[in-house]
């Protein structure tokens, strides 16, 4: 009954949309594809440029350059001026920045509708008429250069990830950090990021999302007055890259000055290539959410309320990647427990789901929450664009995400004993512990007891 | 059937009205404020209740009180213990959110309005409203977790400028008062309990609703919540902030990048001196990519990543900040040029050019602030909480358009004086 009614909310907010064949699609001579999604409750609109290249595609020595160059891409064309990308979508009432990641690089504005023209016309833009200056180079590489400190050198929950990273990975290019390692940041050039500019940023590898209270053929129109006119180019072939199997449990350590220890094991698990034919990772899913989906989910339940082994404890598990995927468990154990004593309670809450399975309860109310995330998803503009943005950016449709929602709804408490039996395997393991340090080298003065 | 036809007309009716956001207003009999914004268009309800029930208010000596009030507060109450809260909202699709800040602490719930959804989820906020358990082997965990994760802050150079900051802004009033594991192993369940009975009433309460729903509903809902609330009586305020003198603290830490921050206490939610400070402030270091300061210390010279100023009003005197991180080496020639660009910017204020781009962005922008439920309950909260006029959002942008240079070089000159500006550096060399 109750399922039911959820089903029928669901497929009410999805027909307020569907009764209007949203979203639209066209694609330009070039190879652009230009994707809008109506959404008509606010005067305001975004644009999200999307490069299909990420640090994934980097080689070693020059880590870090596609995250260089999506800064590179403020500092001007020979229309716009350094720094006038900014100022011209400020002066538009707008909000602009830009995102990398492994598999993609992204741009976005913000703006009230009547100004998505002006956006249109500056990302078409420096899509292909990019200065890369020396000079602006120069001191950019110095901000990149404080945004790794700020974001990994002085994190150590970050540097941990990256030492994991390094180390779960031996072949594949996400062994490499996004932000790139230090030293190639020092000795990168700007020729180095013209050369990815050139080689990467042409229509035909990129997409275009817009959301918002904008009728579908106008935007065409824009998009065809403004990044029409650019030409494409044949890219280079992008070399498959596949990790060799694991065979053996990986361990590391980072030292750090912190106060709590941190664990993460990663086991190397599937991401989604074929809609209709994957299962694995609907079931994967499920399994995160059943293990860390809300405060009453088993590990908060199991670990923190009740044992008292962690003062927290979660699951990241990403379903969708260009590249391998992984299943991370990660926690800090509470005083007086240590790092062994937490994976120990880890694995044996694993074990508990390998042996005994889900409760139909448990696998219900993941999907409730499921469901209503459907509805919750729409009171974001920006969040639509996200979602659209990412699923093409690992190479699959757009159109097939409400089909992937079916999908989940279908996995059984089976399934979920079946990849928690399939993928929690030793030998793909990778354990890494952050080892906190005191911060002046001298011993900790003795901890504060708690009264009971 | 009916459900379909219900949303496609809500559809219609909406997208007719969105020149403004029409904000409902009325006392519930027990006396709590209530603002409400009726938004058809997706089937969900979005509500807050927040309490004048801060870090400000905590006793002398039991700082962080207030803090682990609020967030023990749903885990046990009624006849639902913590994991039937947890299961109970996630069945249904909803969640409990909030926290305590130094002024208000406040409780949201995000749900389906669907009946069926809605009406468990106001059950199970209304429990924790009105009889949280406080139960005692869950409060001595709470309070593990909180001391942990305290130390865990004194670990971080950002936390602990952050920390030693609002200490020497703020030597002689609460919000100066830091929570330390020593305070927080100190509490007691009992202090719980009083500062609960104390502060969680409906005189000091602002619930604010914003979804699908009607006035007659929002009515209904805002009455039950007050209705289980002690009538109570308003939180009273401390003496006002006083103005600190000018000193600069400076912190030893081994991290590779210095943290640095500059201010001072400078003003209260509702003062007309906002306007003038807001609109400034863009040119200063509010205006993202393109402010002063991002121009000097980040795209001239490479010193941050990031570097910002901003006001934050509260209740009584809040503080005007500048933040940056920069490699420890560099950071006196960081510090140099973020105080010669304030002081530049306090002795002539913002050209008329400036002006103008600062009007044309927090005009022009308006909009966005305004474009999803999530916000809409934001913006309306702050509304109600802080006692501003109902049409603080329809009358943003003319105050805004109504600042002139001399307005913010006269606003700054009161505001933000050379002699009390507080300086924190940590890790720098």
């Amino acid at each position: 009954m109750r399922l039911k009614y959820l089903l029928s909310v669901l497929l009410a907010a999805g027909l307020s949309t569907a009764a209007f064949a949203n979203p639209y699609e066209t694609t330009l001579k070039n190879g652009l594809r230009i994707i809008v999604k109506e959404d008509h409750r606010a005067p305001t609109a975004v644009q999200m440029v999307w490069y299909r290249i990420g640090s994934t595609d980097e080689v070693d020595g020059a880590s870090g350059v596609a995250h260089v160059l999506e800064h590179m891409m403020f500092k001007g064309t020979p229309k716009v001026g350094p720094g006038e990308f900014n100022k011209r979508v400020a002066a538009a009432g707008g909000r602009d920045n830009a995102f990398t990641s492994r598999d993609y690089t992204a741009y976005f504005q913000q703006v009230p509708k009547e100004k998505l023209d002006d956006v249109m016309a500056l990302e078409a833009d420096r899509m292909r008429h990019l200065n890369v200056d020396a000079k602006e180079f120069a001191q950019e590489i110095k901000v990149v250069m404080e945004e790794r400190r700020m974001r990994t050198d002085d994190e150590p929950q970050s540097k941990l990830f990256e030492q994991m990273n390094a180390v779960a990975f031996q072949a594949h290019p996400y062994r490499r950090p996004i932000i790139g390692w230090m030293n190639d940041l020092e000795t990168m050039t700007a020729a180095d990021a013209k050369a990815w500019y050139d080689t990467w940023y042409v229509p035909n590898n990129a997409y275009v999302v817009i959301t918002g209270d904008v009728d579908h053929k106008e935007v065409f129109a824009l998009a065809e007055k403004y990044y029409g006119p650019l030409e494409g180019r044949a890219l280079p072939p992008r070399k498959q890259q596949i990790e060799p199997a694991q065979e053996g449990t990986r361990q590391l350590t980072v030292k750090a000055p912190a106060e709590l220890p941190v664990l993460i094991m990663g086991y190397k698990a599937p991401v989604l290539r074929d809609i209709e034919k994957d299962s694995d990772p609907y079931a994967l899913e499920m399994l995160a959410s059943i293990l860390d989906g809300h405060d009453a989910a088993r590990f908060n339940k199991k670990l923190v309320r009740e044992d008292k082994v962690a003062l927290s404890a979660g699951v990241d598990y990403d379903a969708t990647a260009r590249g391998p995927g992984m299943i991370y468990l990660h926690g800090t154990p509470s005083e007086g427990k240590t790092v062994g004593d937490l994976e120990a309670a880890l694995r044996a809450e694993i074990a508990r789901v390998q042996k005994d399975g889900i409760s139909e309860q448990e696998l219900k109310r993941a999907k409730a929450q499921l469901i209503a995330g459907q509805v919750y998803k729409l009171d974001s503009m920006f969040g639509q664009a996200m979602e659209i943005g990412q699923i093409e950016a690992v190479g699959l449709p757009y159109q097939k995400l409400d089909r992937m929602i079916e999908k989940l709804q279908k996995v059984t408490a089976d399934d979920v004993q079946a990849v928690a039996q399939k993928y929690f395997n030793d030998d793909t393991l990778t354990i890494g512990r952050l080892d906190p340090q005191p911060l002046d080298g001298k011993p900790r003065r003795p901890a504060v007891a708690t009264r009971h | 059937m009916k459900r379909l036809l219900t949303v496609a007309i809500a559809l219609l009716v909406s997208q007719a009205a969105l020149a403004g956001i029409k904000i409902e207003h009325w006392m519930t009999p027990s006396g709590a404020r209530v603002l409400f914004v009726e938004s058809r268009v997706l089937p969900m309800l979005d509500l807050r209740v927040d309490f004048a029930a801060g870090s400000m208010f905590d006793p002398e000596g039991k700082s962080g009180l207030a803090a682990l009030t609020r967030g023990t507060l749903d885990l046990g109450a009624g006849k639902f213990d913590e994991n039937a809260i947890a299961e109970q909202l996630a069945d249904i699709g909803a969640s409990l959110g909030g926290g305590a800040d130094t002024d208000r602490a406040g409780i949201s719930l995000r749900t389906l309005s669907a009946p069926d959804k809605r009406e468990p989820a106001l059950a199970i906020l209304n429990s924790v409203l009105h009889a949280p358990r406080f139960d005692a082997a869950i409060f001595a965990r709470e309070k593990a977790r909180t001391i942990a994760s305290l130390k865990e802050a004194m670990t971080r150079p950002d936390s602990i400028a952050g920390k030693a900051f609002w200490a020497a802004m703020y030597p002689n009033h609460p919000y100066g008062h830091q929570a330390t594991p020593e305070s927080i192993a100190a509490l007691s369940r009992n202090d719980l309990v009083a500062f609960h009975a104390r502060y969680y009433n409906a005189a000091n309460a602002n619930i604010t609703l914003v979804g699908d729903l009607s006035r007659a509903d929002a009515e209904r809902i805002a009455e039950a919540i007050a209705a289980g609330l002690p009538k109570g009586k308003a939180a009273t305020l401390p003496d006002a902030p006083r103005l600190p003198d000018w000193s600069h603290v400076n912190i030893p830490h081994p991290a590779s990048q210095s943290h640095i921050y500059i201010g001072l206490p400078a003003i209260e939610r509702g003062n007309p001196d906002y306007f003038p400070l807001l609109v400034g402030n863009y040119t200063l270091g509010g205006g993202g990519f393109v402010s002063r300061l991002m121009k000097e210390v980040r795209d001239k010279r490479g010193y941050a990543y990031s570097v910002y100023s901003y006001f934050a009003p509260l209740k009584q005197t809040g503080p005007f900040q500048i933040g940056l991180q920069t490699k420890r080496s560099q950071a006196r020639d960081a510090l140099k040029v973020t105080r010669e660009v304030l002081t530049g910017f306090l002795k002539d204020g913002p050209t008329e050019e400036e002006l103008a781009a600062a009007k044309a962005n927090l005009t022009g922008s308006f909009p966005l602030r305004l474009d999803s439920n999530k916000k809409i309950l934001e913006n309306v909260a702050n509304i109600g909480f802080y006692g501003l006029p109902l049409d603080y959002l329809d009358q943003y942008r003319a105050k805004v358009e109504a600042v002139t240079t001399d307005d913010i070089r006269q606003a700054f000159a009161r505001r933000v004086r050379p002699e009390n500006l507080i300086t924190v550096t940590v890790a720098a060399d």
